[in-house]
């Protein structure tokens, strides 16, 4: 499904970068950069066509959508108002009047052009900076007409690389647990959908119980947890093909798994006799190493980016707390020393950051602290959240929150939530049904 | 703080319980929590069935824990005796959790309640081969609420018949 059909050419490179604007977004951004984001023009006969291709009347309005919509999710950026847009749209491609873009205070302006070319959609983009009236970036992309959705994700993901200087993360995926019914019977199912929302898809019928989803490395595949015959184990997903397998064969509850960075192997739990340790399996050869070997329980294991380090979590100092350790398993070391306990570390795709779940005094937060245990940041609190997945630049994280019930046991809900590594731009991501266990995708693109 | 500050403390406290009648009703609902309740771990019957006359299904752990209170050995006797009687039922132990942990810690803490209930039933002379254990951390709450007595219900290992 994730196949390389989207051909890029680089029209123009800007030689003269100097003065151009830039987003910090390493900082809580209270002033997103305003940014006016131009239909993409289309001509007549292009627009029938993929009216009729893709039921949409105007295929070039609808990805500036998914552009402008990215772009102020991400907090960073604030698409203006098109209704204060002067310029027609296939005349701001060709030349912008920047001083009418100035005029409404856009600092930066997106524009371009859609076309039906051999049965392809083609899509040109330019991005401008208004203040220094020069163009930053162009770009065009020739991809199958179904694929309109990836090109507004593509297109968002070149603006925030270009302003930021950092990859975005808009042409991903999260795979996530979909939940209905009551909650002393709840239904799950395993569930994909875009990044922002779009496109969703139930992998699983919810006959069984399944539980923490996680990618490899090339988001085709999915490791997750199923009680398929009241036999709870790790299990392998093909998105594409829908083949499902267990892995390994264990005397015991297999649980918590998570794929290396070079996807060969799956790291995760086996709890056997009221101990739980940590195992890793070759998805190759199929050989499987004991990591830990503790009577405490060891769980939640994660890779660091580079392989060699796994952080994981541990009880064997009495309560929760969070360890990392060689990938081989020695050279242990608890590095949460905070009041409460800690769960679910997550290694940062940047290697920098570890996130965690953290519980105390009744409450739940998401935090990030440094590999060494020091600088712990608590980003948001609440009644319950938990699971934190890295979006695949390391910038935002996403979880999932639950509320409290009422006096009856009622008012239960399961939803997905981000929010930024600098603690702004807390958002819910609308899900069809509850949501938790959320897991993000690579970028799809690269 | 000095006595007199206390004092008046306990003054305000004793003055707001007069006039608010609300206190009286807050101290039955905290007492009824208490007759079912001891320390954190459940003691009343609600939830719990019976594997035969006298022979309770269930357990209940503290937060956290997976130690067997006395009441819990209580009932794991009865359990072994019926098993010793019953020699062709085979078991499944369910252990559980409350909500109030994370997903994966939640699912290794079942199965470590589920097998403190096995070793104990083993000590009193059934095979292990006879049980099986079975984690569902906090994913089968029997109870729904989101507060301590609620919690108390979910955090359990329950005996079940397999065959």
């Amino acid at each position: 499904m994730i196949k390389k059909i989207i051909t890029l050419f680089l029209i123009l490179i800007p030689i003269n970068s100097f003065a151009l604007i830039e987003v910090d977004i390493t900082r809580g951004n209270l002033d997103p950069l305003p940014v006016a984001v131009s239909p993409l023009s289309i001509d007549e006969k292009s627009r029938k066509s993929f009216n009729k291709m893709l039921n949409k009347d105007n295929i070039g309005e609808e990805i500036s959508n998914i552009v402008e919509n990215n772009l102020r999710t991400s907090g960073l950026f604030n698409p203006l108002n098109k209704e204060a847009f002067l310029q027609a749209p296939d005349i701001a491609n060709l030349k912008p009047r920047f001083e009418d873009w100035n005029l409404i205070k856009a600092q930066a302006l997106i524009t371009g052009k859609v076309s039906h070319v051999d049965k392809k959609l083609r899509v040109e983009f330019r991005l401008w900076d208004v203040l220094a009236a020069k163009e930053m970036m162009a770009l065009a992309f020739t991809t199958v007409p179904n694929n309109w959705r990836r090109v507004g994700h593509i297109i968002s993901d070149k603006i925030y690389e270009r302003l930021t200087g950092e990859k975005g993360y808009f042409d991903t995926r999260i795979i996530y647990v979909a939940e209905e019914g009551p909650k002393t019977q709840r239904i799950k199912k395993l569930a994909i959908m875009d990044q922002d929302g779009f496109n969703n898809k139930f992998l699983t019928l919810g006959n069984e119980l399944v539980l923490t989803p996680r990618f490899n490395p090339t988001s085709q595949m999915v490791t997750y947890l199923s009680y398929f015959k009241n036999l709870p184990r790790v299990y392998l997903l093909d998105i594409e093909t829908g083949t499902q397998e267990v892995v390994g064969d264990f005397p015991g509850m297999t649980f918590a798994p998570r794929f290396s960075p070079d996807g060969k192997k799956i790291i995760m739990s086996l709890a056997k006799d009221g101990k739980s340790d940590i195992y890793t399996m070759d998805l190759e050869n199929r050989i499987v190493e004991k990591i830990t070997n503790h009577p405490s329980i060891d769980t939640s294991p994660s890779y660091s980016p580079d392989g060699k380090y796994v952080t994981f979590n541990s009880d064997r100092s009495g309560y929760q707390q969070i360890y990392i350790m060689k990938s081989d398993g020695s050279d242990v070391k608890r590095i949460s020393f905070g009041n409460g306990l800690y769960g679910t570390p997550v290694w940062s795709p940047r290697g920098d950051l570890i996130a965690f779940t953290k519980l105390h005094k009744g409450k739940f937060y998401i935090g990030v602290m440094r590999t060494d245990g020091k600088g712990e940041r608590l980003l948001t609190e609440n009644y319950y959240q938990e699971a934190p997945s890295w979006s695949p630049n390391g910038r935002v994280l996403i979880f999932y929150r639950e509320t409290k019930t009422n006096d009856k046991g009622e008012g239960f809900t399961a939803k997905l939530w981000s929010i930024d590594l600098t603690g702004y731009n807390e958002r819910q991501i609308k899900t069809p049904t509850d949501a938790s266990d959320p897991s993000w995708s690579s970028l799809l693109s690269n | 703080m000095t006595l007199s500050k206390i004092f008046k403390n306990s003054l305000l406290v004793l003055t707001a319980c007069l006039v608010l009648s609300a206190c009286a009703t807050k101290k039955e609902i905290a007492s009824d929590i208490k007759g079912s309740m001891q320390g954190d771990v459940y003691t009343g019957t609600d939830t719990v069935e019976y594997l035969a006359e006298g022979v309770p299904d269930r357990v209940f752990f503290a937060t956290n824990e997976s130690i067997l209170t006395t009441a819990s050995r209580e009932t794991l006797r009865a359990q072994a005796a019926w098993l010793r009687k019953n020699s062709g039922i085979n078991v499944v132990l369910e252990g559980h959790a409350d909500e109030r942990g994370t997903r994966e810690y939640n699912l290794a803490l079942g199965e470590r309640r589920a097998n403190a209930a096995k070793d104990y039933l083993m000590t009193y002379g059934i095979s292990s081969d006879r049980i099986t254990v079975l984690s569902y951390g906090k994913e089968r709450p029997v109870d729904s609420g989101s507060n301590p007595l609620s919690w108390s219900k979910n955090r359990r290992s329950v005996t079940v018949k397999a065959n």
